[in-house]
């Protein structure tokens, strides 16, 4: 039997806190995916309604960027990591960044 | 040039190519899988020999070819080691599944009867299910952003490829593109 290589510090209220603020996934625009294409990733993948899908598109399409999802840190990273399987340019960040 | 339609009967998604489109989709997939294989998915940044040696799992900064980057976008952008580790366990599994998706394309088309020396007066008929029709669409985007990031493409600059004289050969590489583009189109319109 090994000692715990790392001492383990109390988590503190602070890191609670952390943990529970929710991430965000965001879809950014780009030249060159097709309106159609971006609307039906998001109808596929996230089982959006079309009224929705259509709605963040063009926020995308005309605000630059749409927030696409919100959950854990896990969470997002998985639906980031599918966005890039589709081709579309997304990231991930606190939901309480600007 | 007639692009994807729903076949009414199996609901699958159909399109007749000439031999020449075929081969050109076939030269397309081939360009975008030696691209995906050729600049390994490892860092290139000098690291510690040790560390090098402990990361078996994938490489964790942006990749130098523009088009990868492109590909494979950093996901924390204010964050440079959320980033590394991200794109550590991300990078590998997405450039193999986009490769395979290409790979599925040459298949398909082959199977289809695309010959590997291509003569004229041949037709390919391709008819893909839903899942199909998805991989196609992803790997369609994937050939139109390798092509548009190599052209400069930008948001709204159809009239500056248009006016390009038509030997231009960069007219003639954005014709593919907008081809790609319409292509995309019709499958996804096949699929609604």
């Amino acid at each position: 039997m090994s000692t715990s290589p790392v001492e383990l510090d109390e988590p503190e209220v602070d890191e609670i806190s952390k943990l529970a603020t929710p991430w965000v996934t965001i879809v950014w625009n780009d030249p060159v995916n097709l309106m159609s294409y971006v609307t039906f990733v998001f109808q596929t993948y996230f089982g959006y309604a079309k009224k929705k899908a259509e709605k963040l598109m063009m926020e995308v399409h005309q605000d630059g960027r749409s927030v696409v999802s919100t959950g854990t840190r896990e969470a997002m990273e998985r639906d980031v990591q599918a966005m890039h399987e589709y081709g579309l340019w997304a990231t991930m960040q606190k939901a309480d960044t600007p | 040039m007639s692009g994807f339609k729903r076949h009414r009967r199996s609901g699958a998604s159909v399109a007749t190519f000439t031999v020449f489109e075929a081969d050109l989709l076939r030269s397309l997939a081939g360009q975008l899988i030696e691209l995906l294989r050729n600049e390994s998915a490892t860092a290139s940044v000098q690291r510690d020999p040790l560390e090098e040696l402990l990361d078996f799992t994938g490489p964790t900064t942006e990749p130098e070819d523009p088009v990868l980057a492109r590909l494979f976008p950093t996901a924390y952008p204010d964050d440079e080691e959320a980033a590394g580790d991200f794109r550590r366990f991300t990078e590998s599994t997405l450039r193999d599944g986009k490769a395979d998706a290409a790979a599925s394309i040459i298949d398909a088309l082959e199977e289809a009867g695309l010959p590997s020396e291509p003569e004229d007066g041949i037709f390919i008929d391709v008819e893909l299910d839903a899942p199909a029709a998805m991989t196609w669409m992803r790997s369609f985007t994937d050939m139109r952003l390798a092509i548009a990031t190599r052209l400069g493409v930008e948001e709204g600059d159809e009239d500056y490829w248009h006016s390009l004289p038509d030997d231009d050969p960069r007219a003639q590489v954005h014709d593919i593109y907008d081809w790609l583009g319409y292509l995309q189109e019709t499958l996804i319109q096949s699929v609604r």
